[in-house]
C-alpha cells in the first residue's frame, strides 16, 4: 500500500513535468532571437519562449471607455528637433514645420513592393480606435485613446514575404527597435496618428507612432521613420534596446 | 520498506507532543529549496527596491503617474517629487480634465538590468517553488509538519504561544521539521498566502499575461493596486524575513545553520 502511494507520487510529477515541458517543446519557437548573450537576457529569452509557448498567441487587451482617459506624462524623447545635433534633428524640424505634409513613411525589406506612405494614404486604410493602458517600464501607467491603421494594413499593402519573421522601426529619434511577427500582425497594434481624439501630439510621437499593447510602452516607438521587414533578428546596434541593456520583449 | 521506517519515526514524534528532541533532519529537497528560495528572494529584494525607487509612488486603481495623485510616495531616491515637467496641455475642452506634459528631468533609471534581473530571479524562485509545493502537497511534508493541527489552534494555546515568544522564550532549535504552533503559522502564511499573492500580483502586471487572463487585473482592482499589493506583501515578507532570522539566533544559530545545510 504504502510503496503504491510512492509510486503514484513519483508518475505525478514525472507526467506533470513532462507533460508541461511537451507543452513548451512543442510550441517553441523554431528559432528564438539572439539576445542570450548574457545571464540577464537569458532570462528575458526564457519569459519570451514560456509567453510564445503558453499563452494563446492573438488574445486582446483590454480596451477601456472614454471615461477612464487619464493624464498621460511624455517621457523619454518629447521633441527629436529640439535637441542640437540630434540625428535626424534638421529633417524633423522641417517636416513639423510643413505639418508633416512632406512626411513618408518608408516600409522595405522582405517585402514584394517597398514603398512609401504619406499620412493621407496611412488615413486612408482601414482605421482602428483603441482605448488602452500604456504601462511604462519605470512603474507608472496612463490610459490613451489611440487611432491608427493596423500595421498589419500597412504590410499587407506591401506584400511581406513569406520568409519574413521581424519587423524592425528606425525612428526620428535616431532610436531602432523590432517585434516578432505575432506582435506586428496583432490586430491591436498600431501605427498611430491620432491621441485622444487629435492629431497625435509631438511630445507623444508625431506624426504618426507604433502601439504594441501587449508589452511595456517602450516598445511602441514614437516619431515613425522607416519600417523594415527582415527574416532575421537585428539588435539595432549601438542605438538599439540590448546593447543599450534594454530587455528586446517585454511582455513580461 | 524505507518509507514505513521514516512513517514510524514521524508517528513517535508527534506522540511526544512537539517537545521531544527531534529525531529527523530536514530533507535534503527541503534544505535545497529553502537556499533557493533564501537567493531568489535576496535578489529580488534588491532589484524590487531598484525599480520602485524609479518611480517611488503608488497609487489604487487601472493608472497612476506623475500627473495624477498618488496613493503613497516614498521618500527613496532622487525621483521623488523631483519636479521638472514642462507647462502642462489639457487633451480635452474641459482644462480640468486629462492633461498631458512632457518630462524635463533626467531621473534614476537603472531598470535596464534591475528588470530583467528581477524576472530572472522570478524564474528562479517559481520554478523550484512550483516543485516544493507539488512536493510537499503530494508527499505530505505540508499536512505533517507545516499545516497547524486542528488541535493546536484552541485560543489558550496560541495565546500562550504568543506570549512566549513576546518574552523571546524560544524553544531551542530540534535540528529538523518539529515546529512550533507561531513557525507553523507563519510558514504557512509565507507558502499559501504571501508566496501566491506575490506571484498573482506580479502576472497581473504583466501586459502580455493580461491580455490572456483579464481576470488578474479585476481581482486586484486593476494593475496599478496588484503593484501596490506586491509592494505592501513584499513588506511583510521582509517582515517575516527578519523574525526568521531573529528566532533563528534565538533558538541556536549554529545548530539551525547546519540543520538547514547539512542536515546533521
Amino acid at each position: 500500500m504504502k510503496t503504491t502511494k510512492l509510486i503514484t507520487r513519483r508518475r505525478a510529477i514525472i507526467a506533470g513535468l513532462a507533460s508541461v515541458g511537451g507543452v513548451v517543446l512543442s510550441r517553441y519557437p523554431e528559432d528564438l532571437p539572439p539576445t542570450h548573450g548574457n545571464l540577464l537576457r537569458m532570462g528575458d529569452t526564457l519569459t519570451y519562449a514560456a509567453h510564445r509557448a503558453l499563452l494563446p498567441r492573438q488574445s486582446l487587451v483590454r480596451e477601456y471607455t472614454s471615461k477612464d482617459i487619464t493624464s498621460f506624462p511624455a517621457t523619454g524623447t518629447t521633441d527629436p528637433g529640439a535637441r542640437e545635433g540630434a540625428p535626424f534633428g534638421d529633417a524633423y524640424r522641417q517636416l513639423r514645420s510643413g505639418a508633416f505634409a512632406d512626411w513618408r513613411l518608408s516600409v522595405e525589406g522582405r517585402v514584394a513592393t517597398p514603398r512609401t506612405f504619406s499620412l493621407a494614404e496611412l488615413k486612408e486604410l482601414p482605421s482602428r480606435t483603441q482605448i488602452t493602458r500604456h504601462t511604462c517600464e519605470e512603474g507608472w501607467t496612463a490610459i490613451g485613446q489611440w487611432t491608427g491603421v493596423p500595421l498589419s494594413q500597412v504590410l499587407d499593402a506591401a506584400g511581406i514575404l513569406p520568409t519574413a519573421r521581424f519587423v524592425v522601426f528606425h525612428a526620428f529619434d535616431g532610436w531602432i527597435d523590432s517585434i516578432d511577427l505575432l506582435d506586428a500582425l496583432h490586430p491591436q497594434t498600431i501605427l498611430a496618428y491620432g491621441m485622444n481624439g487629435q492629431d497625435l501630439p509631438i511630445p507623444h510621437g508625431a506624426p504618426v507612432r507604433l502601439r504594441v499593447e501587449r508589452q511595456l510602452g517602450y516598445k511602441s516607438m514614437k516619431y515613425l521613420q522607416r519600417i523594415v521587414v527582415t527574416d532575421e533578428f537585428e539588435d539595432g546596434g549601438e542605438v538599439g534596446n540590448i546593447q543599450n541593456g534594454w530587455a528586446w520583449y517585454t511582455g513580461i | 520498506m524505507e518509507l514505513a521506517s521514516k512513517r514510524s519515526t514521524r508517528v513517535e514524534v508527534e506522540t511526544a507532543s512537539g517537545q521531544s528532541t527531534a529525531v529527523r533532519p530536514h530533507a535534503r529537497w527541503v534544505r535545497t529549496s529553502h537556499w533557493i528560495v533564501t537567493v531568489s528572494f535576496l535578489t529580488l529584494a534588491f532589484t524590487g527596491v531598484e525599480i520602485l525607487m524609479v518611480h517611488p509612488r503608488l497609487y489604487w486603481g487601472v493608472a497612476g503617474n506623475e500627473l495624477t495623485p498618488a496613493l503613497l510616495e516614498l521618500p527613496i531616491s532622487r525621483n521623488y517629487r523631483h519636479g521638472g515637467w514642462d507647462k502642462p496641455t489639457p487633451f480635452f475642452a474641459d482644462v480640468d480634465g486629462p492633461i498631458s506634459a512632457s518630462r524635463t528631468f533626467e531621473i534614476f533609471n537603472q531598470n535596464g538590468w534591475g528588470r530583467s534581473l528581477h524576472f530572472l530571479a522570478a524564474w528562479c524562485l517559481v520554478l523550484p517553488g512550483a516543485v516544493y509545493l507539488f512536493a510537499g502537497i503530494l508527499g505530505g511534508h505540508f499536512r505533517s509538519y507545516i499545516w497547524p493541527r486542528a488541535g493546536e489552534l484552541a485560543p489558550r494555546h496560541f495565546w500562550r504561544e504568543v506570549v512566549d515568544h513576546l518574552h523571546l522564550r524560544i524553544p531551542p532549535a530540534t535540528g529538523g521539521p518539529h515546529y512550533g504552533l507561531l513557525q507553523k503559522c507563519s510558514y504557512s502564511t509565507v507558502v499559501f498566502v504571501a508566496a501566491p499573492l506575490m506571484v498573482m500580483t506580479g502576472l497581473a502586471m504583466s501586459p502580455a499575461v493580461t491580455a490572456a487572463f483579464p481576470f488578474l487585473l479585476d481581482i486586484f482592482g486593476g494593475y496599478q493596486s496588484a503593484r501596490t499589493i506586491h509592494f505592501f506583501t513584499f513588506v511583510a515578507l521582509l517582515l517575516f524575513l527578519f523574525v526568521h532570522v531573529v528566532m533563528v539566533v534565538k533558538s541556536g544559530f549554529r545548530r539551525q545553520i547546519r540543520a538547514m545545510t547539512v542536515g546533521e
